[in-house]
């Protein structure tokens, strides 16, 4: 059985340049309103006044976030015409012959992975560059991030040297969908449902 | 103490789950952001219905070996695939390492979207002239030929020459193409060869320390480099934000995360933002009011000193001026820096932290540990930024900052540093252009003034150089590659009122690969091709302990009917009668084989051609590890003096003294004033005044932004996707003017009032906003600049010493829109 494949992501380096997220439009050609990979800016915090000296007590970090070829994948669940589909490795793809783009995929995701191309009519996902893979490279956005902060690989290896953790906010609870996710906790990071700060770009997500 | 929540709104578990019609309604929103470009959609040569068809992209049949140009310090490489003459998809580096040394260029998010550069929709295509009889800026245009073009361009540069002189002639500031060598230098050398032009001294980047540091350490020189703060114990990132600045994988924000991982080294970053460096990488942030660095060096000196954490043999053997026992001769009893700092000086105040603390904002107790901190923690790195330094007194800033390593002995060594921004090796490259024949310049930031008042422009009150006055104002510019015609130059509002009127400037020729807010203001527009379509030959800029060379090869033919600068260079120097100098008979290939056996005289081991597109990047590692600044003068000052007249460090400048006393400020600011040390100075529209200003009760700055270059790429959708255009403003001051996340709002002052969404935030120190600074000048029938350049906010006024941009000084009032 082939091993299932999922993303590290260190948010200890991430400065939210989104590299990874144009490399990724960029090697697929999405247009403006598709975006498979996408960068959370969650910050919260409070600040102190005494007369004219304040003092910041502030959190701020960033989520690198595509899909997470899921082990419960929702998607392939809710999807109404088999078109959402997960393969041996793990990883879950749409076929955009089938798909007749009801969005319930959309609607299900906790992640926002399945995106809608209006102009196709139909889903669109990260595929974690099936192409690239079979030529032996890695997926556009991991050798794009100038910061070295994501990888990929068979997850129980991720998982072995990186740790389990998924449940950073804004990410949802990882018992949703058990995502094939790892990520290295930025000094900062909350966990998932503890509503300490917001999204700080919500319009960009 | 009171303690003030932020009131954060909390949120549903998950990212926002966004709609389709969310996003649409996003995208309207955006609408407002959209630049300049886009209102000229319709109109000859620019546009949509017209623009080049991209393929799809895949892996294309070739891939060449290219590069990001623009200017922001670092220097990627791109690798652009392509398929039946057409780009259809861009890497980058896939070579180099994963450490310190010799580090994989790989290229940040702007990069990454080349393509949309390339193939966008504002793309210049062919030659235009306003129209006649129409009002410069308007925007109405027709096209001509190259002939054309070039011809008025030849016959009004003589005309220009022969009625006004040759310093009538101005080649504008512009950094769109700085990473290029040939792309850049063939409009100087073809200036030059004809006859010469105006100069400029600084940048709009670094005008005031890089005139204002040569004071105290004879030259601008460059700190250790980030990567020699693997020998630090302490590490200040001051005002400097490497981790967003200068986004390369290959550079400063790839050494900067490099080392931290890898040595843990306690670092602290000063900053009015909580920046993507101290996001990254800081224990501590210390958020301070904009522009009063010099107060809070002043108040750490007088922790250093009275706490006797001084260095006081340093300071006897290598510097001038730091007490009354090392002044220079007739000077003043009282004058001495620790004069200074303990207020025995004329100025009779003690620098005591809590003087400090009411200007710069920063509770006593964080500044004497910082103080403490900086005093026993030597080796001691403090790397300053450039933003403090683009302060109404700037010049005072960046030298105050240089007084904490100096006053410690971290001069020289490693793990230390000299207070400036982080050092880098330089690779020796060979250039194609000329120097200029004609020696009296103006500040970068004084063209205005020489197109409106030239003749009265003098040395002593204007800071011009090489004759006491100027002949008379500018009468024809050329601008290539550059926005600092209006969107980087301070005061947009009346910079337009300036360029409008055509009877001051009489030509201005503006070459540009896209419809900028500055190639509005062209008379005659010349399309560039980007280097994506040229071939050049380049090498690294701030790239720390790893200096590299590359080349830049032409993936596809020229876009529409544009002309590389070379070859438009070409055609015009033949016009001018100066085909044969200019070109020197080579083609432009022939040029850079010319450049590259230049410069492998000096690196003998240089990649040939054929290697350079085989293998990509060459580079070359610092023989001595990691750089550090003045080594040798710390090894032994005498034998190795610095290039101050006493050779020393120079805390007591002799020459600002003498200076001081010349210079003439009529009709001056508040704060336009020399000081022979680098004491806090209250200015104009600082942090003081805005305490008691409540008309404009915030200060403004300008970030540099991830989505552009200053305004490079400020077209590109997918980057107006990824960051958009927003102020930033803290929670605090949101809630005391009822402004949510996202809300359009007006900031503005009397010069101006720019229209733009709020990110509302609690990594912005309350009282000070800041707007990403590039973003491409839109004003609307109104007035109302939609597009949100922070340059409709700033002052054209100088500072003092440098005559440079002081673009962050500014107080504005913000309103729900």
């Amino acid at each position: 059985m082939a091993a299932e494949l999922g993303f590290h992501f260190d948010q200890t380096l991430c400065n939210g340049c989104k590299a990874c997220s144009v490399a990724c439009k960029d090697k697929h050609d999405l247009p403006v309103g598709v975006t498979w990979r996408r960068v959370a800016e969650y910050s919260g915090g409070t600040w102190q006044r005494d007369g004219n000296t304040v003092v910041p007590n502030v959190f701020s970090y960033y989520t690198s976030i595509a899909c997470n070829h899921c082990e419960d994948p929702i998607c392939v669940r809710v999807c109404p015409t088999t078109a959402m589909s997960q393969g041996p490795d793990g990883v879950v793809t749409v076929d955009q012959d089938v798909c007749v783009g009801c969005r319930y995929c959309e609607w299900a995701c906790p992640y926002s992975a399945p995106q809608f191309d209006a102009e196709a009519g139909h889903m669109t996902k990260c595929d974690l560059c099936a192409d690239y893979r079979s030529e032996g490279k890695d997926p556009a956005c991991v050798a794009a991030c100038p910061s070295r902060a994501l990888s990929y690989g068979p997850v129980e290896e991720l998982r072995a040297e990186h740790g389990d953790l998924a449940g950073v906010e804004p990410l949802p609870d990882p018992a949703i969908t058990r995502p094939r996710l790892v990520i290295t906790p930025h000094r900062d990071a909350q966990p998932s449902g503890s509503g300490t700060g917001s999204v700080a770009n919500p319009e960009e997500l | 103490m009171t303690t003030v929540g932020t009131q954060e709104k909390p949120q549903a578990a998950g990212l926002p789950r966004r709609s389709f019609l969310k996003w649409s309604g996003a995208a309207g929103g955006g609408a407002v952001l959209v630049g300049a470009g886009a209102s000229f959609g319709l109109l000859p040569g620019v546009g949509a219905a017209n623009a080049a068809r991209m393929s799809p992209a895949d892996s294309g049949d070739k891939a060449v070996w290219n590069a990001c140009l623009v200017n922001c310090g670092s220097r990627c490489a791109l690798r652009l695939h392509v398929k039946d003459g057409t780009l259809v998809k861009v890497g980058t580096d896939d070579t180099g390492s994963d450490g310190l040394d010799g580090p994989q260029l790989r290229a940040c998010v702007r990069g990454r979207s080349f393509r949309h550069r390339v193939y966008n929709p504002d793309r210049l295509k062919t030659p235009m002239r306003r129209k006649p009889g129409t009002k410069r800026g308007a925007g109405e245009w027709e096209e001509i030929s190259w002939d054309e073009a070039l011809d008025t361009i030849a016959s009004e540069h003589a005309r220009v020459v022969k009625e006004h002189g040759q310093e009538a002639v101005y080649l504008q500031y512009a950094s769109g193409t700085a990473g290029g060598n040939i792309t850049s230098g063939c409009w100087s050398r073809l200036l030059s060869l004809a006859g010469g032009y105006l100069g400029y001294y600084g940048s709009y980047s670094t005008s005031q320390i890089t005139y204002a540091m040569p004071f105290t350490y004879g030259a601008r020189i460059e700190s250790n480099s980030i990567g020699d703060t693997v020998h630090s114990n302490l590490v200040i990132y001051w005002g400097d934000n490497p981790v967003e600045t200068r986004m390369s994988g290959g550079g400063n924000m790839y050494n900067a995360q490099v080392a931290k991982k890898d040595f843990k080294t306690r670092t602290i970053v000063i900053d009015p933002r909580y920046s993507e460096t101290a996001l990254d990488l800081a224990d501590q942030w210390i958020p301070i009011r904009p522009g009063t660095d010099a107060a809070l060096v002043a108040a750490c000196a007088h922790v250093l000193i009275t706490e006797d954490l001084v260095d006081q043999e340093f300071l006897d053997t290598y510097c001038v001026g730091y007490d009354e026992e090392h002044m220079p001769e007739g000077i003043p009893a009282g004058s001495s820096y620790k004069s200074y700092i303990l207020g025995t000086g004329p100025d009779g105040t003690v620098k005591t932290p809590e003087w400090a603390s009411e200007i710069t904002g920063i509770p006593v107790d964080v500044i004497i540990q910082l103080a403490r901190e900086i005093g026993t923690a030597k080796p001691c790195a403090i790397m300053q930024g450039w933003g403090l330094q683009r302060q109404a007194n700037g010049e005072n800033n960046c030298r105050a900052v240089m007084m904490l390593p100096i006053l410690t002995g971290n001069v020289g060594i490693h793990g230390g540093g000299n207070g400036s921004r982080e050092g880098t090796i330089k690779f020796p490259l060979a250039r194609m252009g000329l120097a200029n024949p004609i020696k009296t310049k103006i500040s970068c930031f004084m063209w205005t003034d020489a197109i409106e008042r030239g003749a009265e422009m003098t040395e002593i009150a204007d800071g011009v150089q090489g004759k006491p006055q100027l002949d008379g104002p500018i009468k024809m510019i050329i601008n290539v590659a550059g926005n600092a015609m209006i969107n980087q130059h301070s005061d947009t509002t009346r910079t337009a009122k300036l360029l409008e009127d055509d009877s001051l400037c009489e030509l201005i020729v503006v070459v540009e690969n896209h419809m900028t807010s500055s190639a509005r203001y062209a008379d005659i527009l010349l399309p560039a091709t980007t280097n994506a379509e040229e071939d050049d030959f380049i090498a690294s800029e701030y790239s720390g302990d790893t200096a590299y060379a590359m080349i830049v090869d032409k993936a596809i033919e020229p876009l529409y009917d544009t002309k590389s600068h070379f070859d438009m260079c070409v055609d015009l120097s033949r016009k001018m009668g100066l085909e044969e100098e200019f070109t020197e008979g080579r083609t432009l290939q022939e040029w850079r084989t010319e450049l590259i056996a230049r410069t492998k005289k000096d690196v003998p081991s240089l990649y040939s051609e054929q290697e350079f597109r085989d293998k990509g990047v060459f580079r070359l590692s610092n023989p001595d590890g990691t750089f550090v600044a003045s080594k040798a003068f710390r090894e032994d000052p005498v034998a190795n003096p610095l290039t101050t007249p006493s050779g020393k460090i120079e805390i007591f400048s002799e020459r600002l003294w003498e200076r001081s006393k010349v210079w003439t400020f009529d009709g001056g600011k508040k704060g336009d004033k020399l000081t022979a040390l680098p004491e806090h100075v209250p200015t104009w529209e600082g942090a003081e005044e805005a305490l008691t200003n409540e008309k404009y009760p915030l200060q403004c700055i300008g970030h540099h932004y991830k989505g552009r270059t200053h305004s490079s790429y400020g077209s590109v959708d997918w980057l107006i996707e990824a960051h958009p255009q927003v102020v930033w403003m803290n929670t605090l001051d949101a809630r005391d003017r009822g402004i949510d996340n996202d809300d359009v709002v007006r900031v503005f002052n009397d010069r101006g009032v720019i229209q733009l969404p709020a990110r509302v935030t609690p990594r912005i120190m309350p009282g000070v906003l800041s707007v990403p600074q590039g973003a491409w000048y839109s004003p609307d029938k109104d007035g109302v600049d939609t597009g949100g350049c922070i340059n409709t906010l700033t002052d054209w006024h100088p500072s003092p010493l440098s005559k440079g941009n002081p673009q962050h000084t500014n107080l504005v009032q913000v309103e729900k829109a």
